[in-house]
């Protein structure tokens, strides 16, 4: 029995090692979706072998909750999340990433300063406001 | 007896991880969407099986065996919804090559429910 064990194993750890390399690589979020599905079922034969080994049979209900997972992971992404932007599907480099972060940081910025115009985003006359808000509008008047 | 249990058990799991490690190979090599969901569907239905076949030839008890034939039929009944679906997405967005297909039943379905619906152009695009 411990041979079997050991050729399980083995196989059952490659079979893991390949798919989850192809779900790194994609190129495609379904490629992924299939890979993870098939290593849904490779969990499931790896919890089977287990329980073979040790002679439990606690760890069944595992494999029930293992297969149903799956099927929703997957038709969940099929329907919902398949299409997707041109360019999408791979690992962005340093470089990229650091423009995407600058240009969110202006789009961020724009918007506060257009927020923060006194016509458009200040409050009402006589309104409540925080203290800091209320000094600045006291020197304001004043100026005038 | 026992022992001939035990021995159709191991030959089942090792069958099975067997199966597992094809389709681990076929989901790495193969090169398009259609190829790889082939591969991947063998530890998700014979090889899950088999080793559910192998650990209850070895639990030999009865409400396991029960909870076993329950993954059994769950996986035999979402397997190839999750299949269809997969592939039918990869069409939509354009991840299969129509000239790679034997036969494409898909695309004369829908060139047909095109002109059903009427117009040349105006009729609704493959993909919606």
């Amino acid at each position: 029995m411990t041979a079997v064990l050991v050729v399980c194993t083995v196989l059952l750890t490659a079979a893991a090692v390949m798919v989850i390399v192809r779900a790194e690589r994609g190129p495609s979020m379904l490629d992924r979706t299939i890979a993870l599905d098939t290593l849904t079922a490779v969990v499931v034969g790896a919890v089977a072998v287990h329980a073979a080994w040790t002679g439990r049979t606690d760890t069944v209900p595992v494999m029930v909750a293992l297969s149903l997972v799956g099927f929703v992971g997957s038709v969940a992404i099929a329907r919902f999340a398949a299409i997707e932007p041109e360019g999408e599907g791979r690992v962005l480099s340093r470089e990229e990433v650091a423009a995407l972060e600058l240009e969110r940081l202006r789009a961020e910025d724009a918007e506060r300063s257009a927020v923060d115009d006194e016509h458009h985003g200040g409050a009402a006359e006589g309104d409540v406001r925080r203290l800091d808000e209320t000094v600045q509008d006291g020197d304001e008047e004043r100026d005038r | 007896m026992s022992v001939l249990l035990d021995v159709l058990a191991a030959g089942c799991l090792i069958a099975g991880s067997a199966l597992a490690f094809a389709a681990g190979l076929g989901l790495l090599r193969f090169p398009d969407l259609l190829a790889r969901s082939h591969a991947a569907t063998k530890p998700q239905v014979l090889g899950l099986l088999l080793m559910l076949l192998g650990l209850a030839l070895r639990l030999r008890s009865g409400p396991a065996i029960w909870m076993l034939v329950l993954v059994a039929l769950f996986q035999m009944v979402t397997a190839p919804v999750a299949a269809h679906m997969v592939t039918r997405a990869g069409y939509r967005t354009g991840k299969v090559d129509p000239s790679s297909l034997v036969v494409d039943e898909l695309t004369d379905d829908l060139r047909a429910a095109e002109r059903e619906v009427g117009g040349s152009s105006q009729g609704p695009s493959p993909r919606s």
